[in-house]
């Protein structure tokens, strides 16, 4: 293998597995370290900067970076990185005096930003303090997108919303809420410089099947009908509710069901239960609501009793898989289930909608009816358009939204400063030594063995009972300091210095993974068979010196390595040294400064 | 030293031995030694020796006498008998606990200041005896504990870091070995494992007194470019007489070799150990032979290691002495004191 280059940013970066899977970067390691020392109000601030939503996403976000936590790889449970995130926010103090300052002279370019979620909000944040003027149009009175229609408020409770929104809005953005575009073509007949579409993906699926026509009023897409609820134009549903699908959107819809009347709600879901779409922690607070969830149950007939729904049919199934390993679902034969029901909520799915869109405008679409875009500058076929969020890529999530409107920001600033948007900017990053004294660093190296933390719930009693009240508590102090212990400091890389190592072994002795090896060259498969333990995890790297005194070299599997130092501190010539690798994506800010 | 502990954290697919244990369950304290000191790396080697080795650990009894070298058994099977004892009187402590309780595995560990100097008669006594243990000596050619003065096994000419020069000749302690009559020595370095631990386990399957004479180094001290105990001179004048592979009894044997080129030296349990590549000539039955090559090796500069001298035949104290099979410790007052009717037998003898 030839001596690994880490002057690549992508070569640490991918050590830091928790920030290289979010898709917003966020420096993980960096933030938990500052709850650890209660500078709450810090680790706010490189999230905002990162996520834009640290208070929204520390109730709400998907996690990518958790079961990519390198703690999962020699124990049980990752660190609560999202449960930490909100830890920040609950403590931190008033940040208005660390926002940026907004030019109060204009750069005199306008940006259009259609539809107030997450994405739209996040080019707003970042190119209102270069001066740009920037016009929200939402087709709802209020902003927030799917962050306010799809989250219940016992999620994510609305004070937590308005605060974080008002961050942006109170910048000066021109908001034009209550006003839907229903014409691409007229927008971009008036002066903008660039249009971003933020407009998520609004179009709940329903089940046609027999009886829908006839039982059309008890039957509802699941992101419509929180969205209603969210505005409080539904307060109740009937006793007995059928949510159908096994996403995120169908657990929302199971238990804001509970806590608009439904006495007995059941989630339905075609396959199995190991195969559905929400998150693990989604489905353990539906099912610690008492909400039971049937599988391999396929949806058949609505069943009406005096023109009124009454009840669904189920069809029950088994898994199976033909010769292409494609899992089928097989009837077992048996009669029909039969579940009643009042309501109907079809939690199934969700699409992207463009029909305000003329398709002459030089913006193209393909056969998913999704937007033809650059998927790193998010340009769409139209030069001056701009797509992010679900509207983009189609459904996902609020930090991949953000992402997104991270990089279309950076490119409307590169287009609108006429250089090219391809060339983007390098990420921003360190390298910096954290040794203090001989066996002292400036990072808590001591690795915790506690298991991961539960966060405290408010008694099932009271929530039930009231949907806008939160059912997480979050950590309070003392246990968010123990969870934050728990994070291994991926951040913090074992730096390798090849001409001052002596070969001593001391650092092969004491790594408490076996991750470090001196050996004869060879090419990365055999190099990965002869390590001291077998390096069999190919998603992670392996990190390879130059030639040493002996003719061998060093190769260090980064697969299990828990960032202890140890290599470090037992080094006589500090061969070894751990040194602190910050990433920081580069965004509109950083760009065209000469 | 280290303040932290070593994470408990192991690999996920760390092997379990024949008992169960991962290499990790061998472990003893944090060291305390200076970073890059070979001590740890010959800790190392003996708690993979162990795991490979399944031994339990309860059956292990580890003593040393004083300087640096004699802190490494903290270092390793923290759940073994451990006895840290006076200076340069290992071998007295280890041949009372062998003759108390001949069941053990024994591991004596000592250094160049422990047993060429202030113990050297007790060594000698020691191999003499014959006692079934395992002697390591840490040999870094130094006083390490004491801030780097020359020891007795530092080589004529070499330096200490403070650029005071050995006027006297080296005590080998290899050959010394070998001419007081132990039945294996062999010599290697901390810095080359895949030596040592096959030597280790070959030491403690043999029976009776063996020898390994550990090079290893001083990072503090004696680790500098004119010391003949460095890094860099042991890597560059380090002559393997044969490579060393360690079959314990029970395992099948995978390894081929090239035929002819192979020396096979069967101990008494049943173990093998296989010499390979070996120097042409080279034979470690023969102790003048053995003694001849470590001394042309010498004269080269060089440092021969590996297995120099091996006689699986010679007998060991208890056998010399003729001691009852069962440890003495486990004799009980009626073993003791048979009562008189045996007695009487005995005086009958004497008629």
């Amino acid at each position: 293998m030839k001596p690994t280059d880490i002057s690549d940013p992508d070569y640490f970066h991918k050590v830091v597995d928790c920030q290289w899977a979010c898709p917003a970067h966020t420096p993980v390691p960096e933030y938990i370290r500052l709850i650890a020392e209660k500078r709450y109000t810090d680790a706010y601030m490189i999230n905002w900067q990162s996520n834009v939503f640290p208070g929204i996403l520390g109730r709400t976000c998907d996690r990518p970076c958790e079961p990519a936590c390198r703690r999962v790889r020699v124990e049980e449970q990752p660190v609560a990185i999202c449960r930490l995130k909100r830890v920040a926010a609950d403590y931190k103090s008033d940040i208005k005096d660390r926002l940026p300052s907004v030019p109060k002279k204009k750069n005199g370019k306008h940006i259009a930003l259609i539809g107030a979620g997450p994405a739209s909000l996040t080019v707003a944040r970042d190119l209102l303090p270069l001066g740009y003027e920037i016009t929200l149009f939402e087709k709802d009175e209020l902003s927030g997108g799917a962050m306010r229609t799809q989250i219940p408020r016992f999620r994510l409770p609305g004070e937590v919303l308005e605060e974080e929104l008002h961050y942006i809005l109170d910048m000066g953005v021109n908001c034009r809420f209550g006003e839907e575009i229903t014409s691409m073509k007229d927008l971009l007949n008036e002066d903008y410089d660039a249009i971003f579409v933020g407009t998520g993906a609004p179009l709940g699926k329903h089940l046609d099947l027999p009886g829908y026509e006839e039982a059309k009023e008890n039957i509802h897409t699941g992101i419509e009908w929180l969205a209603s609820v969210a505005f409080e134009h539904v307060d109740s549903i009937g006793k007995k509710v059928v949510v159908l699908g096994g996403g995120n959107t169908a657990m929302d819809c199971c238990r804001t069901s509970k806590r608009l009347g439904g006495e007995e709600v059941t989630v339905v879901v075609r396959s199995g239960f190991d195969e559905m779409k929400a998150s693990p922690w989604e489905i353990e607070d539906a099912m610690n609501e008492d909400i039971p969830i049937v599988n391999f149950h396929v949806p058949k007939e609505y069943i009406l009793e005096d023109g009124k729904l009454v009840a669904m049919t189920f069809e029950k199934v088994r898994k199976e898989y033909d010769e292409n390993g494609r899992r089928l679902l097989i009837s077992t034969g048996e009669e029909p289930v039969v579940i009643p029901c009042d309501d109907v909520l079809c939690a199934i799915g969700q699409d992207n909608s463009f029909p305000w869109i003329e398709r002459d405008l030089g913006i193209e679409f393909d056969k998913w009816e999704l937007p033809i875009l650059n998927n790193t500058t998010f340009q769409s076929t139209n030069e001056r358009v701009f797509f992010g969020g679900d509207a983009a890529l189609g459904p996902d999530n609020i930090i991949t939204a953000v992402a997104h409107g991270h990089n279309a920001a950076l490119s409307i600033h590169l287009l609108c400063n006429n250089h090219n948007i391809n060339d983007r900017p390098n990420p921003l990053t360190t390298l910096d030594s954290q040794k203090m004294g001989i066996h002292q660093w400036s990072y808590d190296n001591d690795i915790s063995d506690d298991m991961r933390y539960i966060v405290p719930h408010a008694a099932k009693e009271q929530t039930l009972n009231d949907l806008n009240m939160e059912v997480e508590l979050g950590f309070d102090e003392e246990l968010a300091f123990g969870e934050t212990m728990r994070c291994l400091n991926c951040d913090v890389q074992t730096v390798f210095t090849d001409n001052l190592c002596i070969e001593c072994d001391a650092c092969v002795d004491i790594c408490p993974t076996d991750c470090i090896t001196f050996t004869l060259n060879a090419e990365e498969p055999d190099l990965r068979k002869s390590m001291l333990a077998p390096a069999t995890n190919l998603a992670q790297d392996i990190y390879v010196s130059d030639l040493l005194q002996t003719g061998r070299i060093m190769a260090k599997n980064e697969d299990l390595c828990l960032h202890c130092g140890l290599c470090a501190e037992r080094c006589p010539t500090s061969a070894w040294d751990m040194r602190k690798y910050l990433f920081n994506t580069a965004k509109a800010e950083n760009a065209c400064q000469s | 030293m280290s303040y932290i502990s070593k994470p408990k954290f192991q690999h996920p697919d760390l092997e379990e031995n024949e008992i169960g244990l991962t290499r990790r369950d061998y472990e003893g304290t944090l060291t305390t030694l200076c970073g890059g000191c070979g001590h740890d790396s010959i800790s190392a080697a003996i708690i993979q020796a162990a795991a490979e080795m399944s031994l339990e650990p309860h059956n292990v009894a580890k003593i040393s006498g004083i300087g640096c070298s004699s802190k490494i058994p903290s270092y390793f099977l923290s759940k073994s008998h451990g006895f840290n004892s006076v200076h340069g009187r290992m071998p007295s402590v280890a041949t009372g606990a062998n003759l108390a309780n001949k069941d053990l595995y024994y591991v004596g560990i000592s250094g160049d200041g422990d047993s060429a100097s202030i113990g050297l008669g007790q060594f000698c006594h020691i191999v003499r005896r014959r006692i079934n243990m395992l002697y390591i000596v840490a040999n870094n050619g130094t006083y390490g504990l004491t801030k780097g003065q020359l020891s007795a096994t530092a080589d004529l000419g070499s330096k200490t870091k403070s650029g005071e020069e050995s006027l006297y000749d080296n005590i080998d302690m290899a050959t010394l070995a070998i001419e007081l009559g132990a039945s294996f020595v062999a010599r290697s370095f901390s810095g080359d494992k895949q030596q040592l631990i096959p030597l280790l386990q070959a030491g403690l399957t043999h029976k009776g007194f063996a020898f390994i004479d550990v090079i290893s180094p001083c990072v503090t001290f004696n680790n500098t470019d004119f010391s003949t105990h460095g890094y860099k001179n042991t890597w560059e004048n380090y002559i393997s007489l044969s490579q060393v592979d360690f079959v314990p009894m029970r395992k099948e044997i995978t390894t081929s070799y090239e035929p002819g080129k192979e020396k096979e030296i069967t101990l008494h349990d049943g173990s093998v150990i296989h010499l390979h590549k070996t120097e042409t000539n080279y034979d470690p039955y023969d102790k003048e032979n053995a003694l001849h090559h470590i001394n042309q090796h010498k004269k080269k500069g060089e440092i021969a290691t590996g297995l120099l001298y091996i006689n699986q035949s010679a007998s060991d104290l208890h056998e010399l002495q003729d001691t009852v099979d069962k440890p003495f410790n486990r004799l009980n007052n009626h073993d003791l004191c048979p009562g008189n009717k045996v007695l009487r037998g005995i005086n009958e003898t004497f008629r």
